[in-house]
């Protein structure tokens, strides 16, 4: 799978990023800005597109999701009190009744407990593969882009060399060659998929980092600062960075959710995580063989993981539509 | 490999077994007289088209290193062996040979062939045509993955060492250490006869020579290897075609064919997947006609019984046996019997098949050789191979038990992973430690493991016999050394009887191969764990085929519906 | 212009370079010995490894191997698989089938991805619009096996609606069913995009002068928004053909399909380096060269861009 999102979704408002954003109705603005707002601080961007956020209720609906996600994969002994790895085979594939709720795995193992405890393997991949991708991107693109010239001309070609190789596919022999068996420990065997999904995942951070920095980096207030002396890496932190990340926050909340479905795609070709961890993607694998038989198996795990998907995506699609002025 | 259930039957017929196969074709459909019957008449030719499922082959469509499924079963069908074996019973009959006559100590045997044979080339087949296949098969120098058939390990011809060639002390081979280009126990005697002498006394010759690593070879082959390879030749029912990689090989009955029965079907496509739940929906959807395996995803729930309704079949392998094996010589974590014996008694092998395969779809084993082979006897591992909780728990008691978890080792592919899984649950649930599958994503990593002698915990053993006989499910795997002995299990005792047991014939043979499983039991370095059981499907274009000793299908048993 | 183009296949060189050297080396310490399930349950014979391992310079350093296979590559020599087959001939065969498939694909995404795009973009905010975003959405939360899967569950096995798999017969039929797995991921992005990219330029000013203007709505949409509007998706469709080339494993795997992602999943399987180097640098090239394509089709369409 190649990166799903395309660049051009984000990118445009990067464009209006430097500046104010334009074209906004000034009582909408007013009404919105009232309630004891301190007028004294200087509106930033990030700050309206936060009180925006605060009244979309698709923001809010998928926050609290995320939030209830969040909950389950650091305590999971909040949702259930059952051991995920107690199992009896005499139990194997029973369909969901009142003392199991979401039924019985192939070995005989509660779904329900599995469900809850699989929220943290999952989640941790999402979470972990998308930071890293943001953090590398975000430093190779802003390198890139502030300095020109060969600096840009070899990062951008080490970003061509990664992001020619399709994603699956790269992350496909990264975990053959570093495969994990029983004896990894579990840190390891997340720490692995997370690397295979990553290490071809930042191009495209990259990409928009770098587009942005090279427009960021043409406006008047950086050229002002430049002026009176800034050094490089203050204007990149202080000036630049604050308004190149937008474009990277609404692309990592969205590309989170397609992390959480690639890793059930790896344990599918049975290369991604491992036994004894639990995770949804290893669940909704095993439970494709008994898709007809055994239906329970893949609708509750499947359940789970899109609506963490949805989550992500829909909390991706609010911040930006609160970061994108033009779309108000 | 696989051997040829069609050939077998006639000829096992004409060498005075018609009562076995009287009996057998008895229980069976049309299928068994289809040749005479259903196809047509005698005057007519083979007519339609069938599709079966394939692997990609691994090597070229060489019999002397051809040894997997996919490559295997086209090397069947295209050539005829000395000998073949019977489908039900994997008796070895004559097939290509008048007669196979041995001495009195099994160590020469003279070997006639039918005259008037030809390749698909239309060049005779001759007692040259096998000397010169086994001599190239024997040879170091050609690097043939089935070498071993003409050593100490099959059929041990005289002066195979001289070929072979060395290996260094890392067990490396010595390129161009051999010594003679043929082995001296070869000798063609006329056009149509050839003895052989064997290294060691060994009764079960004429069952080890129908493996397809002694099939005959045309001159054509010595003579310019790359064209053959991109066409080959043999001498069998069918023909080669044509192949495209990774998406078919076709063949086509060939007209000139002398043996008996003849093909009732004109063209056969072996069908590659890469995956078997494609195969299988294509066999449900009608798509495909022949699927020799079903796969977890069918057999859950016994769903396929539906799916294919009227169009399958399950019948009991006789070739295949599922076991757990303990390294023994690289920890000494297992040196106690009653460890071993424990976990064995802890694993509740009914419900492991029932959740890893359907209720009954495998045969929970009770000893190290599958019923259907002579010498089978029910039971040589007694209490042993059987599900007792308490008792598990008592021997666990008794022993030094497990360093933290119990890992078992296997492949995670060819559906591997949800019976280890399971096994480990069962373990788990009666002896109350820890218990976990260390997999290996493929079959080539784990075997690797294994080979290397890595692997310090219980692992997966799967045996699929090379010929149907006791001695093929004793000698390579327990044997000190054998050539298949993961675990490094040895015991003197047993090797003296293996190798008493290969210099006599019949019951007294088979009477010493029951004396040395007995021993196994005592051991229980070895857990034997299921016999497999067949379950197969066909479209609503063809009629029921019949499946051969092995398990796949038998090409000349195959006729489309009219 | 010509300069530009030649700027640009100048900087391929590197990156393939650069991309074959990476895949090369994964796949060369892949673990395991390729050739120890080859002989079931016992270890092949010495005399076939040691044949294999010099036939396919395993023995040597990997760099050095490195460069004997890129000599070899640069002769248009991209070697043998470790069935003995020629790997060119394999790519041959592979590509087209794939090809194909990656159209069928883009067919979809085009139909329903711009048409559901379209008609959520002109009516923001209504049941339509919002049922093009959930469904959309849905679609990509849904790991793609499983969609397959049962796509292939009731559309082939039950209803027989579809061929259940594809095999050596990959006609435009047979790949309608993966056609459409394939494009289902690309299917939401492509809708949204239109949608939004709609809705931007409906606002612009040249529409503004055109309603103003008092041309009719159906020309306004038609003519002016449309074309606009389609730039980004018609650049991404085109880039999103070469990432669907090598994007295809688990559809190709699921449905049968003799294509790239099969052979290269087959390959890593098989630790078959040579193989999977050949499909993956392929697979660069081809995927570099779309882009450029695209990006000069984008400087054609978009008058503001110029690759002067």
């Amino acid at each position: 799978m190649h990166s799903p999102v395309a660049p051009d979704q984000i990118v445009p408002s990067a464009a209006h990023v430097p500046g104010r954003p334009p074209g906004r109705a000034g009582g909408q603005r007013g009404r919105r800005r009232g309630g004891g707002h301190r007028a004294a601080v200087p509106r930033s961007l990030a700050g309206d597109a936060w009180r925006d956020l605060r009244r979309s209720p698709v923001f809010l609906v998928s926050a609290a999701i995320i939030l209830v996600l969040v909950a389950m994969a650091a305590v999971p002994g909040l949702f259930t009190s059952a051991d995920p790895r107690a199992c009896d085979l005499a139990n194997s594939r029973l369909p969901p009744s009142g003392s199991a709720w979401f039924g019985y795995d192939l070995q005989g193992c509660d779904m329900y407990a599995r469900t809850v405890h699989g929220a943290r393997a999952s989640i941790l991949v999402g979470v972990l593969t998308t930071l890293g991708i943001a953090l590398v991107g975000s430093v190779v693109g802003m390198f890139a882009g502030y300095h020109g010239g060969r600096v840009d001309a070899l990062l951008s070609r080490l970003t061509d060399m990664f992001f020619a190789v399709p994603m699956l596919l790269g992350a496909i022999i990264v975990l053959a060659t570093f495969p994990s068996t029983v004896g990894t420990p579990a840190w390891q065997t997340i720490g692995k998929v997370v690397m295979a999904l990553g290490v071809l995942g930042w191009t495209t951070v990259a990409r928009l980092m770098r587009s942005t920095v090279i427009q960021v980096k043409q406006a008047d207030y950086v050229q002002a600062a430049r002026g009176l002396g800034a050094g490089t890496s203050r204007i990149l932190l202080r000036h630049i960075l604050p308004n190149a990340v937008a474009p990277v926050v609404v692309y990592s909340t969205i590309i989170l959710g397609v992390f959480v479905v690639l890793e059930a795609t790896l344990s599918f070709l049975g290369i991604g995580l491992q036994a004894p961890v639990i995770s949804w993607g290893i669940a909704i694998s095993e439970a494709r063989a008994y898709l007809r038989q055994s239906p329970h198996m893949l609708l509750f795990p499947g359940a789970f993981l899109s609506v963490t998907v949805l989550a992500f995506i829909m909390l991706g699609d609010a911040v930006r539509d609160a970061f994108d002025p033009r779309l108000r | 490999m696989r051997g040829s259930a069609r050939r077998g039957a006639v000829v096992a017929a004409s060498v005075g077994l018609a009562l076995v196969l009287a009996a057998c074709g008895g229980d069976d459909d049309g299928g068994d007289n289809g040749s005479g019957g259903e196809g047509g008449g005698a005057g007519e030719g083979p007519t339609g088209s069938v599709s079966i499922n394939s692997t990609q082959p691994e090597n070229p469509l060489i019999p002397t290193t051809t040894n997997e499924v996919g490559g295997g079963n086209i090397v069947d069908a295209m050539w005829t062996g000395l000998v073949s074996y019977d489908s039900e019973t994997g008796e070895p009959g004559l097939a290509m040979a008048e007669s196979i006559e041995p001495n009195e100590d099994f160590t020469q045997f003279t070997i006639t062939i039918k005259d008037g044979w030809t390749f698909h080339d239309g060049s005779p087949v001759t007692a040259q045509s096998f000397v010169d296949a086994w001599n190239f098969g024997a040879a170091g120098a050609n690097a043939q993955l089935n070498q071993y058939f003409f050593g100490p390990d099959g059929a041990n011809i005289a002066g195979y060492d001289a070929v072979a060639g060395q290996t260094d002390d890392t067990g490396a081979f010595v390129p161009g250490s051999a010594t003679a280009e043929t082995m001296s126990g070869l000798e063609v005697v006329d056009e149509t006869t050839f003895t052989v002498t064997l290294g060691s006394p060994n009764s079960l010759f004429e069952t080890i020579i129908g493996y397809s690593a002694f099939y005959p070879m045309p001159e054509s082959f010595f003579t310019d290897q790359a064209a053959f390879i991109e066409h080959p030749i043999g001498n069998g029912p069918f023909e080669f075609v044509e192949e495209v990689p990774n998406t078919s090989i076709n063949l086509r009955a060939w007209e000139d064919y002398p043996g008996d029965p003849k093909p009732q079907v004109e063209n056969i496509e072996y069908r590659i997947y890469a995956d078997l739940d494609a195969a299988y929906a294509d066999v449900v959807a009608n798509q495909l006609d022949i699927l020799d395996k079903i796969p977890p995803a069918g057999l859950a729930g016994d769903v396929w019984k539906t799916d294919l309704e009227g169009r399958s079949a399950s019948e009991p392998l006789t070739t295949r046996f599922t076991s757990l094996t303990f390294p023994l010589t690289n920890t000494e974590a297992w040196a106690d019997p009653n460890l071993r014996k424990a976990i064995s008694r802890a694993i509740d092998r009914e419900a492991v098949i029932a959740a890893a395969y359907g209720p009954g779809n495998y045969v929970p084993a009770t000893s190290w050789v599958p019923p259907g082979n002579d010498g089978y006897v029910e039971g040589t591992c007694g209490e042993w191979c059987e599900f007792d909780a308490a008792a598990a728990q008592e021997l666990y008691a008794q022993s030094p038990g497990v360093q933290g978890t119990l890992l078992i080792s296997s492949n995670a592919d060819g559906g591997h992973r949800e019976w280890v899984d399971a096994a480990c649950t069962s373990i788990r649930d009666t002896l109350g430690i820890d218990c976990q599958g260390d997999f290996n994503p493929d079959f080539g990593s784990f075997r690797a493991r294994v080979n290397a002698n890595e692997i310090t915990n219980p692992f997966r053993t799967g045996w699929v016999a090379d010929y149907p006989s006791i001695q093929n499910f004793l000698a390579p795997l327990y044997t000190t050394n054998g050539s298949a002995n993961d675990g490094g299990y040895s015991n003197p005792q047993f090797d003296e009887l293996i190798q008493q047991a290969a210099g006599l014939e019949g019951q007294e043979a088979l009477d010493l191969y029951n004396q040395a499983e007995e021993l196994l039991a005592e051991d229980m370095a070895i857990i034997p764990l299921w016999y497999d059981n067949g379950q197969r499907g066909w479209s609503e274009n063809v009629n029921e085929p019949q499946f051969t000793w092995k398990g796949y299908v038998d090409p000349l048993s195959i006729s489309v519906k009219n | 212009m010509g300069r530009y183009v030649a700027r640009r296949l100048l900087q391929m060189i590197p990156v393939v370079i650069g991309t074959t050297l990476i895949i090369y080396t994964l796949v060369w310490s892949l673990p395991g010995d390729p050739f120890a399930g080859r002989c079931g349950a016992r270890p092949c014979p010495p005399a076939y490894v040691a044949a294999m391992t010099d036939k396919y310079n395993l023995d040597d350093f990997w760099l050095v191997a490195y460069f004997k296979y890129l000599g070899n590559l640069l002769t248009g020599d991209f070697g043998e698989t470790f069935q003995g087959l020629s790997v060119g001939e394999e790519l041959l065969r592979a590509y087209p089938t794939t090809a194909k498939l990656a159209l069928v694909a883009i067919a979809f995404e085009i139909l329903i991805g711009i048409g559901a795009g379209i008609l959520a973009g002109l009516r923001r905010g209504s049941y339509i619009d919002n049922l093009v975003l959930v469904s959309t959405l849905v679609v990509v939360s849904i790991p793609v096996f499983v969609i397959g899967s049962v796509l292939q569950l009731f559309l082939g096995m039950r209803w027989g609606i579809f061929p259940a798999t594809v095999g050596g017969d990959a006609s435009l039929y047979n790949l309608i069913l993966p056609g459409f797995v394939l494009a289902s991921l690309s299917l939401a992005y492509v809708a949204r995009l239109t949608r939004t990219s709609l809705a931007e330029n409906r606002r612009a000013d040249y529409v503004r002068t055109a309603v103003a203007k008092g041309l009719p709505q159906r020309r306004v949409i038609g003519v002016h928004t449309m074309r606009n509007s389609l730039i980004p998706v018609v650049t991404f469709i085109g880039a999103d053909f070469g990432a669907l080339l090598g994007g295809a494993i688990v559809t190709e795997g699921i449905f049968n399909v003799p294509g790239v992602g099969n052979l290269i999943f087959r390959s890593i399987t098989a630790r078959d380096g040579v193989m999977v180097t050949g499909a993956v640098t392929v697979l660069v090239l081809v995927f570099l060269l779309v882009n450029l394509l695209v990006d000069l089709i984008y400087g054609w369409l978009d008058p503001r861009i110029s690759h002067g």
